[in-house]
């Protein structure tokens, strides 16, 4: 991959994010680029419109369209709710970014408060991410008095769901980070009963580049078709996992090479998140990791999430564990969800220790296919593309199982002799 | 004028009424919790779909006129 | 009119009303545990219910007139209308104008439910636990006649059926059991 500037992170210090860099500070901010823009909230809107910039909390919404429906909704009393709960267990992108670059975070929630006419603003931390709240804290500090009366931090609870939209306001509302079902959506009532702009914090930290330098800066950036720049995190069967930044259309390779390449044999990729799917290696080597180009092929970015599963891990059992902890992580609202997901996982880890009963596959199958649109979130939805892409990519190995056998554990290992 | 039923995932408890007063659209899973058909209601069903609504113990069903009065989510 | 005739009607629809009743509250039991066979699916069970309720009220109807207009009794309407207002056997006739009180909010909580709301619904219907039992308890206090067997009987049966239903449906878990809050759900927000 040509060596992504570090635009999200740019400065020459720092090509990876790392929380142990340290906080960028409001004047080092400042002097890489320059004071906030004053721009008005319908040119903001327009900017970002025009941008093309796609949210990045998984659900790749267009950013400009859902800052003008709370901006039409609103009367001056809207509130900006910056997402940084990133309760997906691969992703490090959120915690890092606003533990590495909390100003331009707060920028950008600043700047979408302007457009949306809110003038309350809360960011929305995981409980897990302390080197987050610390560098937010103290960046909040940094800033004057009329800033720091408008923003507070609060902490999400731990748990895959926290982040979600509804979730979060819920909680905002109750103290309960349960989704909701019941309209209206955030974007009509939300916080407090106001419209709320429910946004992820790295869509911000984009959104506050982009207010800066103009759209066409950022449709300038991309390769093929996409258009613009995100933040990947690279994990498994890599020499240096972490968060990389690429221009969207870098391919599986270049985000492999990014992360220092492989360091071992791998055969599959789990991409997006433990809501994503399973791809094949060799099939995927070159596929461009930008939403229009992964739907074609049936996949989707999610949250930017690369996991390479190394060779010797087995792909039934990786997935066994994965449905597992989605089903240990449902709010326990809706009986398809409850039931289906810890059914699918029981009958997942039975085939996985090789020992399923009669019908164990076929009833995976079918369960995961009543799953989708069928629970009041979309959490069951992501847990049946997980199994449906794991029982295409491992279908070996899930019949190697079926004949209580494991393609991976039946390679001979490598026995170092002393 | 398409109509479109909607359940309310987290209100539904699984009773099943609904599924015996409209099964051309509604069939329950392994555990009681209804499977609705994609699609809008033919003209025959309207009726029937509104006894099944009516019927519903919890009002977790509802008729609306779009998806999008139905509040399918928006990401 | 010979007043006897309205004096058997009174009584008569009174009986007819608990039976009535006695059966709505037992659908409802049957409702709730969600039993149901081949032949017998849930629909039936909850479209007799609120069948038989509504009958119900049409017997009440014969009953409550009946009694107010029978110049033996001399009630007057004030007497079915306020409770405890009656000089004739003040305690138990008010028990029944009460019951009816309740009786009419549920009905129309029920009948009106899309605007009152699940949960208003549903706090409303366990009003049935306090109603029943003063219905019983009003026709037993009402009596003038010599207890006939028939009569014990009916009453024993109605009793009976609705203590054993109450225990069937105390007796396993409710079906919602499964919906427990989960341990990472806070107390409430941590402002800063």
């Amino acid at each position: 991959m040509a060596a992504c500037a570090g635009q999200l992170v740019a400065g020459p210090e720092v090509e990876l994010i790392s929380a142990s860099a340290g906080a960028e500070s409001l004047a080092a901010h400042r002097l890489r680029l320059g004071p906030l823009p004053t721009m008005t909230s319908g040119a903001l809107i327009a900017e970002v419109e025009r941008s093309g910039l796609l949210g990045r909390g998984g659900a790749a919404f267009p950013v400009g369209r859902k800052w003008r429906s709370v901006a039409e909704r609103s009367s001056g009393g809207a509130v900006m709710l910056a997402n940084g709960a990133e309760g997906e267990r691969l992703s490090l992108k959120d915690r890092s970014l606003m533990a590495a670059r909390p100003h331009l975070v707060i920028d950008g929630a600043l700047l979408a408060a302007r457009a949306v006419g809110a003038d309350d603003i809360i960011f929305y931390v995981g409980v897990e991410h302390r080197a987050a709240e610390a560098a937010l804290r103290h960046a909040l500090a940094e800033r004057p008095g009329d800033v720091r009366g408008r923003t507070r931090i609060v902490t999400a609870p731990s748990g895959y769901v926290s982040g979600e939209e509804s979730a979060a306001v819920h909680f905002l509302n109750a103290g309960d980070a349960r989704p909701t079902t019941t309209p209206p959506r955030p974007f009509e009532r939300g916080v407090g009963g106001r419209p709320t702009l429910v946004q992820n914090v790295e869509s911000l930290a984009l959104a506050a580049l982009i207010a800066r330098r103009g759209h066409a800066w950022y449709q300038g950036l991309g390769y093929g078709r996409a258009r613009g720049i995100g933040l990947l995190t690279v994990s498994g069967a890599v020499n240096h996992a972490g968060v990389h930044e690429a221009e969207l259309g870098a391919t599986l390779s270049d985000a492999a090479a990014a992360a220092g390449g492989l360091n071992g044999d791998v055969r599959a990729v789990l991409l997006g998140g433990y809501f994503g799917g399973w791809a094949d290696l060799d099939e995927q080597w070159g596929l461009p990791l930008d939403p229009h180009s992964m739907r074609a092929r049936g996949l989707a970015p999610g949250c930017g999430v690369v996991h390479f599963l190394p060779a010797q891990t087995c792909g039934v059992d990786a997935t066994a564990r994965l449905i597992t902890y989605l089903a240990s992580q449902s709010a326990r609202q809706c009986g398809p969800c409850v039931f289906g997901l810890s059914a699918i996982a029981d009958a997942t880890q039975r085939l996985a220790a090789r020992s399923p009963q009669p019908g164990d596959l076929e009833r995976i199958v079918r369960w995961s296919g009543e799953l989708t649109g069928r629970g009041g979130c979309h959490h069951p939805d992501g847990a049946a593309v997980l199994m449906q892409s794991a029982l295409e990519i491992f279908a070996d190995d899930v019949a190697a199982h079926q004949r209580r056998r494991c393609l991976t554990v039946s390679e001979p290992a490598r026995v170092a002799v002393a | 004028m398409d109509e479109v039923l909607h359940i309310d995932r987290i209100r539904c408890d699984g009773h099943g009424l609904c599924a015996e007063l409209l099964p051309e659209l509604i069939s329950l899973d392994d555990w009681g919790y209804p499977i609705i058909k994609a699609g809008t209601l033919w003209p025959g069903l309207v009726d029937h779909a509104r006894r099944a609504v009516d019927a519903c113990p919890v009002l977790a069903l509802r008729l609306a006129r779009t998806a999008v009065a139905a509040g399918r989510p928006i990401p | 009119m010979s007043d006897s005739i309205l004096w058997y009607a009174t009584r008569g629809a009174g009986i007819v009303s608990l039976v009535l009743l006695t059966a709505v509250v037992l659908l409802g039991i049957v409702s709730s545990k969600r039993w149901q066979t081949a032949s017998w699916p849930r629909f039936l069970t909850t479209g007799l219910h609120r069948n038989l309720a509504l009958a119900t009220l049409i017997f009440l109807a014969i009953h409550i007139v009946t009694a107010v207009v029978d110049p033996f009794t001399a009630l007057g309407w004030q007497a079915a209308v306020i409770p405890f207002s009656s000089p004739y056997r003040r305690l138990w006739l008010g028990l029944g104008v009460v019951a009816i009180y309740f009786l009419v909010a549920i009905m129309v909580s029920s009948l009106l439910r899309p605007f009152f709301g699940q949960a208003a619904w549903r706090a409303v219907h366990w009003l049935t636990y306090l109603m029943w039992p003063i219905a019983v308890i009003h026709g037993i206090g009402t009596g003038t006649d010599p207890r006939f067997a028939w009569m014990l009987g009916i009453e024993a049966v109605c009793i009976g059926s609705v203590l054993a239903a109450v225990a069937w449906r105390a007796s396993a878990a409710p079906h919602s059991a499964w919906r427990h809050v989960p341990a990472n759900s806070s107390q409430g927000p941590k402002w800063s």
